[in-house]
């Protein structure tokens, strides 16, 4: 069986840089990711991020995903796309390849292909970077073909450049929703309507400026009862509600759309660390249930580390930190430190903190705060 | 549903090699590196299964390969998560029924 210092499950933002810094410190690492492409969620941000220079504002998402990868592959780290970790054991890694053997997969140089359609991997550290999952909505008619998740839509046109839907209902406010609005007009649909449940727009209000300036209309304290459609969407039944979240009798419009856009929040995707037996704690403000971790990002399970999404649902800038701190600590239970190792980690901690600062993301920081100081408790002292 | 071909961020779409898959016995012409759901999906084509149950349309949902809305028979294999695996030449295609074990 093949051995590796460390395996990281998951190429996006958190997985890579963890990746990054594992290697640097003489860790021989590999990286599994089950899409065709690595670089997880940046690969379809095409917006610049916000924040500060040192959060890589003013920087594209996918800008991140090819500089990281450039990284990875300077660092000799070895990423591994469409194949997919199903098991996890003692420290070894069951991989399966995600899709068929005369496939020919992604053309990129760093992609290496399983000699068989199964492998296991033993590894001396394992850091979980598995992402989130797009939250469902139900309403009559939500499982019809054309009714997807925001996220499901904005990979469609920006990645693989295939316009979803000309006619689009999006279902939600947040900054997603407004972001892959606006995503998918520079795409050439139409977005009908933005409609939010809440009294309020939950995202950035210069993301809603941008939609709006383009004609959408975003109405608030709306909600969708129903898609109607004959083995496709055909149309939109939206309402106004009331305080008390009640459809407004009289308020219904039909809306003639082709697509309908859910983005009602993400869920840390926990599958595989629940699968490989780490304590899971229920945290609201981090998207549900999320693997219980200390201040070094290592999970109940002793070797095993969670960063990013997985470890609570925030912004892509959070997960490029949280990797590095998984990926440093990791590093340094194996006597693979840096100098300056000490430095750094307070330096990502400060960075973690202004991120989540602010009243939009200071809820995080006191949740975040909540699941470290159970991990302290529960997971293993260093 | 429609290539994406001029974008203000992206730019214009850049040529792909073409491969030619094959859904429900129609020929789709595919570019090279996409998966199955990008293909069909610029090819109009939206619904990908009929559920066990209820005979059901399903189409693509998640898109990242966490939901299986998506599957398809590809050569004869059935439950074969489309948005996360890319075209072939030749790749035989076919609408899922139910699980997909039987009669396809």
């Amino acid at each position: 069986m093949r051995e590796v210092d460390l395996a990281v499950v998951g190429a996006g933002p958190a997985g890579l840089t963890a990746a990054i810094e594992g290697a640097k410190r003489g860790c021989t690492t590999l990286v599994f990711d089950m899409n065709p492409l690595p670089g997880g969620q940046l690969i379809k941000q095409i917006h610049k991020f916000f924040g500060s220079r040192e959060h890589r504002a003013g920087t594209r998402g996918i800008k991140i995903a090819a500089e990281l990868l450039h990284q990875a592959e300077s660092e000799k780290v070895e990423v591994m796309v469409g194949v997919e970790v199903y098991a996890i054991h003692d420290n070894i890694l069951e991989v399966a390849r995600t899709f068929a053997e005369d496939s020919p997969g992604s053309s990129l140089k760093q992609e290496a292909t399983l000699p068989s359609r199964h492998l296991a991997i033993a590894a001396r550290r394992i850091i979980l970077a598995t992402g989130g999952a797009e939250n469902a909505l139900n309403f009559p008619g939500w499982t019809l073909p054309g009714v997807m998740g925001a996220g499901a839509a904005q990979t469609m046109s920006n990645v693989w450049r295939v316009l979803p839907g000309e006619r689009i209902l999006m279902v939600g406010a947040g900054n997603v929703g407004l972001i892959v609005s606006y995503q998918l007009l520079q795409g050439g649909a139409e977005i009908t309507a933005v409609i939010e449940a809440t009294q309020k727009i939950g995202g950035y209000g210069v993301h809603a400026a941008k939609i709006r300036r383009a004609g959408v209309p975003i109405l608030t304290s709306h909600t969708i009862l129903r898609a109607e459609g004959d083995l496709r969407v055909e149309k939109a039944v939206i309402a106004r509600v009331d305080a008390s979240w009640q459809p407004v009798p009289g308020s219904e419009q039909e809306l003639g759309v082709d697509t309908i856009c859910i983005a009602v929040g993400l869920r840390p995707n926990t599958r595989l660390a629940s699968l490989a037996g780490c304590n899971l704690h229920c945290s609201p403000r981090l998207g549900g249930w999320v693997p219980i971790h200390n201040s070094r990002m290592e999970t109940t399970i002793p070797g095993t580390y969670v960063a990013g999404d997985l470890s609570g649902v925030e912004e892509a800038s959070t997960a490029l930190e949280e990797g590095r701190l998984a990926g440093i600590c990791a590093a340094s239970s194996l006597g693979k430190s840096a100098p300056g190792d000490d430095k750094e980690i307070a330096a990502i901690e400060e960075r973690l903190i202004s991120l989540r600062s602010g009243p939009f993301c200071q809820p995080r920081q006191d949740a975040k705060q909540e699941l470290i100081e159970i991990g302290e408790v529960q997971c293993r002292k260093q | 549903m429609r290539r994406v071909v001029n974008h203000p961020v992206l730019g214009i779409l850049t040529a792909a090699r073409e491969v030619k898959i094959y859904v429900d016995g129609k020929e789709v012409r595919a570019r090279e590196g996409e998966p199955i759901a990008a293909a069909i999906a610029a090819a109009g084509i939206r619904v990908h299964r009929y559920t066990v149950k209820r005979g059901e349309p399903r189409g693509v949902f998640c898109g990242i390969g966490q939901c299986t809305d998506c599957v398809m028979v590809v050569n004869g294999v059935p439950n074969v998560r489309t948005c996360i695996t890319p075209v072939a030449e030749g790749m035989i295609v076919k609408t899922q029924h139910g699980a997909g074990g039987k009669g396809r």
